[in-house]
């Protein structure tokens, strides 16, 4: 009887409570490494937040840095809105990374859009490493 | 067994109550004597914020209508040439709420001009492809528009409405970036 009780409000705390930006990110990492046995680094990561991918379309030539910036403690712009898009380091702005949906989720488009492919686990672990380090 | 579930649905009622709390309450606040009420009514929906006003502003609900929001809705995934898909259950809320807001649906003046100015066969899905917004905006020059880096798009309402965001497009909140500034 308690415990259901207790079940149901804990569920509710885990909705309303945002894991802290740093917790959520390191548990997503673990996550990734965990999918195959995988580990990331910093590097690999920088270079493929640089990479440039050449589309038919316009805009032609496009990067994750095209909209978030390469110097990723300031903020961005939207390439084709314009719209400013907040700082991408966690230290900087910490409403970052702290909902793995939300992380998903944007992978999921900017990977299509800007690659014209969705991303492997290697790729998003090493952006992950890369960006925790900013 | 029943009086842990009656406290369980309890906890689950009371926040349920809370997010209508917050969700709801979209009227203007402050005095209606002194600050004209915004002429399309603001965005108030939490879901909808997050869904639909990271790319660009939350277009208001009632700036299109149900029939134009049903169309984009159903081709979330190429969305202007971007992926904006959704999960099914965000899909559903945002749908509608959008459907429940919408400028043929809404009592606010801009709104019912906005659904006035359309065909009953004529189903946009651009706000700046309708005919109310065509006629209003038909001496700006697009050419200047599209090489002014901070505006970039007509569909940028922000960049000149500086109000826009709060569902207000008044002529006096009107700064064109660049050249003209103040509008009035
Ligand atoms: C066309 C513009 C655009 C491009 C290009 C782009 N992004 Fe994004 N990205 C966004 C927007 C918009 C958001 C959501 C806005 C926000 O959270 O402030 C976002 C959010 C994210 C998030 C979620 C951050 C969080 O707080 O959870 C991740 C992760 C991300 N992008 C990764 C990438 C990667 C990796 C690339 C390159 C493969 C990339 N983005 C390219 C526009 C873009
Ligand atoms: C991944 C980015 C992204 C997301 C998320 C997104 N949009 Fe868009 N949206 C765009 C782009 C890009 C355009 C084209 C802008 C332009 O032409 O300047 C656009 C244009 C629009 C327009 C037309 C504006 C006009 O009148 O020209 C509407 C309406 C619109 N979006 C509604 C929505 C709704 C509703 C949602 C949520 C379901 C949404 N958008 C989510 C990227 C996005
Ligand atoms: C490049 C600057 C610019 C952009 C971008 C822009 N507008 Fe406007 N808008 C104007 C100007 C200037 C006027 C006033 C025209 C006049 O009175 O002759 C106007 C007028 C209006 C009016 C009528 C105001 C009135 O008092 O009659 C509405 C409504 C409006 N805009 C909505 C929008 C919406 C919605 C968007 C985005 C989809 C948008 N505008 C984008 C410049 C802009």
């Amino acid at each position: 009887m308690k415990k259901q009780t207790l079940v149901s409000a804990s569920l509710l705390v885990a909705i309303h409570t945002p894991l802290f930006a740093g917790e959520q990110l390191e548990s997503t990492i673990q996550l990734y490494q965990r999918q195959g046995n995988l580990s990331f680094s910093v590097e690999a990561g920088k270079t493929l937040w640089n990479q440039e991918i050449t589309h038919k379309q316009m805009p032609v030539t496009r990067s994750c840095a095209s909209c978030h910036g390469s110097d990723v403690s300031q903020s961005g712009k939207h390439i084709k809105t314009t719209k400013v898009i907040k700082p991408m380091s966690p230290t900087i702005n910490p409403d970052r990374f702290t909902d793995q949906a939300k992380i998903e989720k944007w992978f999921l488009r900017n990977c299509k859009w800007t690659w014209g492919r969705e991303c492997s686990v290697q790729e998003k672990g090493d952006i992950l490493r890369y960006l925790s380090q900013q | 067994m029943k009086k842990s579930i009656v406290i369980g649905s309890v906890i689950i009622s009371s926040a349920v109550a809370s997010l209508a709390y917050c969700s709801g309450g979209g009227e203007y606040e402050g005095s209606k004597w002194f600050k004209p009420r915004p002429d399309v009514a603001p965005v108030t929906n939490q879901l909808y914020k997050n869904e639909c006003a990271s790319c660009h502003m939350g277009y208001q609900p009632g700036l299109l209508p149900e029939r134009s929001w049903q169309k984009l809705m159903t081709g979330l995934d190429d969305h202007f040439s971007d992926n904006a898909e959704l999960t099914a259950e965000s899909y559903t809320a945002i749908l509608n709420y959008l459907t429940d807001n919408a400028a043929d649906k809404s009592d606010y003046k801009r709104s019912r001009r906005i659904a006035n100015s359309l065909a009953a066969d004529d189903t946009p899905l651009r706000i700046t492809d309708t005919d109310y917004f065509k006629r209003k905006h038909r001496e700006l020059s697009l050419t200047t528009i599209t090489h002014n880096a901070e505006i970039g798009s007509i569909s940028n309402c922000i960049a000149c409405h500086s109000q826009a965001d709060k569902g207000s497009f008044n002529e006096n909140e009107i700064r064109i970036p660049g050249a003209l500034g103040r509008w009035d």
